[in-house]
């Protein structure tokens, strides 16, 4: 660090760069009126999910935990968020209609009000243990962060210390984010069920300041957020701390011989990825201005997986692309915008045919440029990792044996 | 000399085959140590256990002053009670450099958090060039190890096992894949190591056994057959038939 982490990462300064310049293009444009308020909230939601993407990345790119649930942090964050959106923009609504009557409404009864707009949906109107905190912004925002993080350290801790490792942790994270989706979808949740929370693009208190507005400090805001956790990500995977959790990727095993307690370093990624994942949750949903428990589903954490293969893993700007390039897309295709392509004799159209894609781009990049589009970079920089072929070599020249012949001899 | 390990007693069957059979071993420190035996006697094996990678079925291995046992500890605990190992086959991180690869074996702290805010002393990479020279390493630190021949790769591995400064040294079959000006380079070090800890050696090579000059063991099918100087244990009928005379 005292040695000029930033020189060493000259990364890091042309992504903060970027990252500024994008953001204050997109601000100016917006201002003019070239950019539609709707494109500000996309553009805010996708650093957003890039913030999520470098965790994933950290995670599985650096620490070799193929994670297929760290999406649900990010809902879990959300709802955080959300409930407190949603509560303190119907307390202002219901004290306002009850402020017109002659007696001055007891707090029993702005509760009940608040209750019964909230909880109509679900045939309730009586506030569930979870709600106990929701008229406070600071207790709900340290719940979107805690809230995330307790659950991964749990999960991770039990996952981790059984040395569950390999696609038997992936189905488990794939469990963990379908059980909480289950049990947000029942209305006894307390959740609203599969209404889940909505309306949060209504920022309390700021009723009066028009969303264009409001879009652009939320995307400055993401902006923030996504440069603050680039920072801190490529801090925690540079120097020592960096190669043993390389190290773990590439055999945990010997890892452990050095005398590390290689679970909890996992646990360690685990659970600071997962509190970023809820922290970028927190900044996605009231640009998106409703979740549902759909959003947690398994398939939100594969998606996750995917934009990072795509973008490239093992590089944290790899996974911002990637979950950049990726997302932007699919709202492109799936937004009805793609032109739909007339083969005469069947018309693709790619709301439809946008996943097929995807899918097929996955398999083709996982099998063809295993580095992803963030390989690319490798072509102008002087970065040359060991091609995949000669790790394991038993000398440095193109004569020398390769591992199998070294193994038969030995 | 005081008992540093002492093994007692220990058996392990892999599917019914008994690869450790009532395997007893007492380690002093200092003290040198080389254990030869036929292939498949159980040597690795026995560096399995005392290292937690493999669990015995039977028997105790007892650790350190107050004797304390190894059968319970984690494979992390017990490298940080200071027993390091060398793997027959060289295994570095190959994706990482050499200075990153002695680093990270580096006597320090090793919990995660300790790691991530302790980092970069000055004094660390003096150490680490000091290994790197002594290795013969010292003009490659910033090669990716994946890259290093077999040889350069034990060097490494050697160095990473004397960077975690361990007060017990298990070294399987070291000289592999070295000339013989390295083999005697290994010796050396060993010998020098042993001055003041524990070092066990696997070693095929008779003619690098008997540079070490030291008291040898000989394992057959999981169990000591003899010991004793080399000279002892090479004049013994019983090692004649199964290991030397073949
Ligand atoms: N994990 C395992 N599962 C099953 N069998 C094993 C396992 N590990 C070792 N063995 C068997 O135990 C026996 C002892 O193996 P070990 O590797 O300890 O021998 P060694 O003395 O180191 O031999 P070498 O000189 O070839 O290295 C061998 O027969 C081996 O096949
Ligand atoms: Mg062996």
């Amino acid at each position: 660090m005292r040695q000029g982490f930033l020189a060493k990462n000259p990364s890091v300064l042309w992504f903060l760069l970027l990252l500024a310049l994008f953001t204050l293009a997109v601000t100016l444009m917006a201002q003019a009126g070239l950019v539609s308020t709707s494109l500000v909230k996309t553009l805010g939601k996708t650093l957003c999910l890039c913030l999520v993407a470098v965790a994933m990345d950290v995670v599985w790119g650096y620490c070799g935990i193929l994670s297929l649930g760290h999406m649900a942090f990010f809902g879990l964050g959300g709802y955080a968020i959300g409930m407190w959106l949603m509560y303190a923009r119907t307390e202002a609504i219901v004290a306002e209609n009850l402020a017109a009557r002659p007696i001055p409404p007891t707090p029993q009864e702005i509760s009940d009000a608040i209750g019964s707009q909230i909880f109509g949906v679900v045939g309730s109107s009586d506030f569930p243990p979870v709600w106990a905190f929701a008229h406070s912004l600071p207790l709900q925002l340290m719940a979107a962060l805690l809230v995330p993080g307790l659950l991964a350290l749990v999960f991770g801790w039990l996952a981790f210390r059984s040395r569950v490792t390999g696609v038997y942790l992936s189905i488990l994270t794939q469990a963990m984010t379908l059980a909480l989706s289950l049990y947000l979808f029942q209305n006894e949740s307390g959740l609203r069920g599969n209404n889940g929370l909505s309306g949060l693009q209504n920022i309390p208190g700021y009723g009066h300041v028009p969303q264009s507005t409001i879009s652009l400090v939320f995307l400055w805001a993401s902006a923030l957020a996504l440069g603050a956790g680039y920072i801190l990500f490529a801090w925690v995977v540079s120097g020592r701390m960096g190669s043993v959790i390389r190290a773990i990727r590439d055999n945990e095993a010997r890892v452990r011989f050095l005398g590390y307690p290689v679970e909890g370093f996992k646990l360690f990624v685990f659970t600071l990825t997962a509190v970023v994942a809820g922290l970028a949750g927190v900044l996605y949903y009231p640009q998106a201005g409703i979740i549902n428990p759909a959003e947690v589903a398994p398939i939100a954490s594969i998606y996750l997986a995917v934009w990072v293969a795509i973008g490239g893993r093992g590089r944290l700007y790899g996974a911002v692309i990637g979950a950049a390039f990726v997302s932007l897309l699919s709202s492109w295709f799936t937004g009805g915008s793609a032109p739909p392509i007339d083969l005469g004799v069947y018309v693709i159209q790619w709301t439809d045919w946008w996943l097929v894609l995807l899918g097929l781009s996955f398999v083709a990049v996982t099998l063809f440029a295993p580095k992803g589009i963030g390989g690319l970079f490798d072509l102008i920089t002087a970065r040359r990792p060991v091609e995949e072929e000669r790790v394991g070599d038993y000398g440095p020249d193109q004569g020398a044996w390769r591992r199998r012949e070294g193994q038969e001899e030995a | 000399m005081t008992t540093l390990l002492e093994v007692n007693g220990v058996s392990v069957t892999f599917d019914g085959f008994r690869a450790i059979n009532n395997l007893s071993i007492q380690i002093g420190e200092p003290e040198l140590r080389a254990v030869i035996g036929p292939n498949g006697a159980g040597k690795t094996t026995f560096m399995d256990i005392i290292t937690g990678k493999t669990k015995p079925d039977e028997g105790r291995v007892l650790w350190g002053d107050k004797g304390a046992s190894l059968l319970g500890m984690s494979e992390s605990r017990i490298a940080q009670e200071g027993i390091g190992r060398k793997f027959q086959k060289p295994t570095v991180f190959e994706a990482q450099t050499v200075a990153e690869n002695l680093g990270m074996a580096l006597k320090q702290r090793r919990g995660p958090l300790r790691v991530l805010f302790g980092r970069d002393r000055g004094s660390e990479a003096e150490r680490i060039a000091a290994i790197a020279a002594e290795i013969g390493l010292a003009d490659q630190l910033t090669r990716i190890s994946g890259e290093l021949s077999h040889g350069q790769k034990q060097w490494l591995e050697i160095g990473m096992l004397l960077a975690q400064d361990p007060r017990l040294l298990l070294v399987d079959e070291p000289a592999a894949g070295m000339t013989p000006a390295e083999r005697e380079h290994t010796t050396d070090l060993l010998k020098r190591a042993a001055e003041t800890r524990a070092v066990v050696v696997v070693e095929h090579d008779m003619e690098f056994v008997r540079r070490l000059d030291c008291k040898v063991t000989v394992l057959h099918e999981g169990s000591v057959l003899a010991e004793g100087s080399l000279d002892h244990v090479t004049r013994d009928q019983q090692v004649i038939d199964v290991y030397l005379g073949r």
